[in-house]
């Protein structure tokens, strides 16, 4: 008969009173490991769209990142091929790398004359197969991810990818089959006045001419010239933000080049790098700062977190409220163990008195009704556990969907619960600490109970 | 030879802003393998002294000595362990842990002092034969008479073979049929296990069964008298 068996045994002989405050317990443990689920899979999915979508890291000119959208032309990587061979070539940082992609953004204009009007957009230009390749990632196992190819696959060299902002902006939702597009109720005169020396610019001929969706994009060139391009618009994609889908188009990288560096040396505003494992990112960027120190260019590396700010915002936001769960429940459980241990004291003084006569010191005491508030603590973490365990099954196979803010489609609403063992770890230890904790106090007032008195208690 | 000796005991309480006196400087000395009874009216300092003897509480003045140790130089772990070594109690009500059985109360002094656990258990069946419930070991408290509780109480006392028993009224919750005995079982156990059983108690059957009578009255010791003359 050692304490445990003895703190269980009291446990048991109180049954009533320790199935409340083990369901009190199991409650908070289930939503806390619920709600953390849901907060994991949130992260990872966060985590995993951008990785899809820019990677892990990308290497940038050194003030591409805060400047570079006033003119992207301006910060372009110089010989960027020659350097991302170098990249995949390295016995250290090889084998870490999944995709190696350049990408060039730019500012400009586009415009559908033959309806007569533009607006200003930030174009793309991506390498298809890179970018293919990028949409490959999931290394976190996620359920529902789109499995299609991006819009340019397979498409004409001048072929572009409008946000269905853009679209809506030049009147191409009609060509374009985009659902829930508006029309305006007026133009403005002004406004649909096209300048003369604009409108002379296209060579090709208008939207809409041999039915296909033709626009003008308008960009500088590096040099500070004007330049345009006549793209065909394949298809028009909603981007999630509404800020980015009024102005995102997407573009082959050569076409854009083309655009921004006309006969001149093409150059890229980035270099995508996806690695086969978040976990590699310190390794990769310890290495990418080796091999790109003293280089003829300033490079530097920019991390997905870095560069997608609403990542740190959304994560943070859900570990925040994560937090305040956490410590409400905790908060709950630390008064529910606690005013159990206490009831205990107080129904078992004659006891405590008693096994104080018999010998066992004030430690022993303490020890007896510790054990007793750790056993209920293991108790509620397994049994919570568990529970939260089926739930989140019962959860994932429900069919439940949900639309993220960014996002422009419903994904699976999941909760990350099986195989997350640090979360499981946590919650169970946090549970048992703060059961442990809870039963201190009153132990330390049984432990210091005058025997006497004790033993006179009525 | 003595197995106890009490030097100028003092011991008062507080009710409020009262000052009240339980003990005054009280001497005596109690014999080794005998049955002493401490007798006396209520509030006379009874268990007062008794829990002084046991180490359950601490004079205001004056000291106690068991089997040679002063109990006023130990600190608590000290006593507490010296207790649970040299000190054997029996209650009024019994005070067995409820959630254990017979075997395991008896064997709970046995665990506290680091007896292996087939000596532990041997001793308790032992034990628990010699006060003749060796067929009750199983039993929960809860399971078993008064009187049985108070014959698991008295082998629980004797488990480790101490020094000293103390008893607080231990017949007082037992009809007179059974306290009876559980005055012959004690007396029994006290010869064969030769040691000190020390009482508190009114019961004329006690006093009649006890070697010395040690009675108190306001706090004070009156004269040591033969056990006739206290009966």
């Amino acid at each position: 008969m050692n304490t445990l068996q003895l703190a269980a045994r009291n446990l048991v002989r109180n049954r009533r009173r320790t199935l409340t405050t083990l369901l009190a317990m199991i409650v908070g443990v289930v939503a806390v490991l619920i709600f953390g689920g849901y907060d994991r899979n949130i992260r990872l999915g966060l985590e995993t769209d951008f990785v899809r979508g820019s990677g892990h890291l990308q290497i940038q000119h050194r003030d591409y990142f805060l400047f570079g959208s006033g003119n992207p032309a301006a910060y372009g990587i110089r010989d960027y091929t020659r350097l991302m061979q170098t990249l995949q070539a390295d016995p250290q940082l090889a084998p870490l790398l999944q995709v190696v992609t350049p990408v060039l953004d730019l500012g400009g204009i586009a415009g559908n004359f033959a309806a007569g009007v533009s607006r200003t957009v930030y174009g793309r230009g991506v390498d298809v197969v890179g970018q293919n390749q990028l949409k490959q990632w999931n290394d976190y196992r996620m359920v529902g991810l789109p499995q299609r190819s991006v819009a340019l696959t397979g498409t004409a060299p001048n072929a572009a990818v409008v946000g269905t902002g853009v679209a809506r902006v030049l009147q191409l939702c009609t060509p374009l089959q985009v659902k829930d597009c508006p029309q305006p109720l007026a133009a403005n005169e002004q406004g649909r006045a096209m300048p003369a020396d604009l409108a002379a610019l296209p060579v090709a001929a208008p939207a809409a001419n041999l039915g296909r969706v033709q626009i003008e994009l308008l960009a500088a060139r590096a040099s500070g010239a004007p330049n345009v391009a006549s793209l065909q618009v394949v298809k028009a994609e909603q981007q999630g933000v509404k800020a980015l889908d009024d102005i995102s188009v997407q573009l082959h990288l050569t076409q854009a080049q083309q655009l921004v560096y006309g006969q001149d040396t093409p150059q890229v505003s980035a270099i995508v790098l996806q690695l086969r494992h978040s976990s590699d990112m310190p390794a990769a960027r310890a290495r990418l700062a080796q091999l790109l120190q003293g280089g003829s260019q300033p490079l530097v590396v920019q991390d997905f977190a870095t560069l997608n700010p609403q990542y740190g915002q959304i994560t943070g936001m859900f570990a925040a409220i994560l937090g305040f769960v956490a410590v409400l429940i905790g908060a709950i459980v630390l008064f529910t163990v606690g005013n159990t241990m206490s009831m205990a004291v107080v129904e078992r003084t004659v006891e405590i008195g008693t096994l104080r006569a018999l010998g066992l010191r004030q430690a022993g005491i303490r020890r007896l009704f510790v054990s007793e508030g750790l056993l209920l603590g293991l108790g509620g973490a397994l049994l919570g556990s568990l529970l939260a365990l089926g739930l989140a099954w019962l959860i994932n196979h429900s069919g439940l969907t949900w639309l993220p803010p960014g996002n422009s489609e419903r994904i699976p609403l999941l909760v990350r619960v099986a195989g997350e063992y640090g979360m499981l770890l946590a919650t169970a230890v946090g549970l048992i600490v703060l059961s442990v904790l809870s039963a201190w106090w009153p132990a330390r007032r049984a432990a210091r109970l005058d025997i006497v008195e004790a033993l006179r208690h009525a | 030879m003595s197995a106890i000796e009490v030097i100028d005991l003092s011991r008062h309480y507080r009710l409020g802003s009262v000052d009240v006196p339980a003990l005054r400087g009280v001497s005596l000395s109690i014999a080794a393998n005998a049955f002493t009874v401490l007798s006396g009216p209520s509030g006379s300092g009874k268990s007062t002294l008794l829990n002084l003897l046991g180490g359950l509480d601490r004079p205001d003045s004056g000291h106690v000595v068991v089997a040679g140790q002063r109990l006023d130089t130990l600190d608590d772990n000290r006593l507490s362990d010296f207790r649970a070594r040299h000190i054997g109690f029996v209650f009024q009500h019994f005070n067995l842990l409820p959630v254990l059985t017979a075997r395991e109360n008896v064997e709970y002094p046995l665990l506290l002092a680091g007896v292996a656990a087939s000596e532990r258990r041997r001793r308790a069946a032992e034990l628990l034969d010699a006060v003749g419930l060796a067929d009750r070991a199983a039993n929960l408290p809860g399971q078993l008479s008064g009187g049985q509780r108070q014959r698991v109480a008295i082998a629980r006392a004797l488990a480790l073979r101490p020094a000293l028993v103390l008893a607080d009224e231990p017949t007082a919750n037992l009809d007179s049929h059974t306290g009876a005995a559980i005055i012959a079982l004690m007396r029994d156990m006290q010869r064969q296990y030769q040691t000190c059983f020390v009482f508190s108690s009114h019961d004329a059957q006690l006093l009649a069964a006890a070697d010395h009578a040690v009675l108190l009255r306001d706090g004070q010791l009156q004269a040591p008298a033969a056990v006739k003359e206290a009966a």
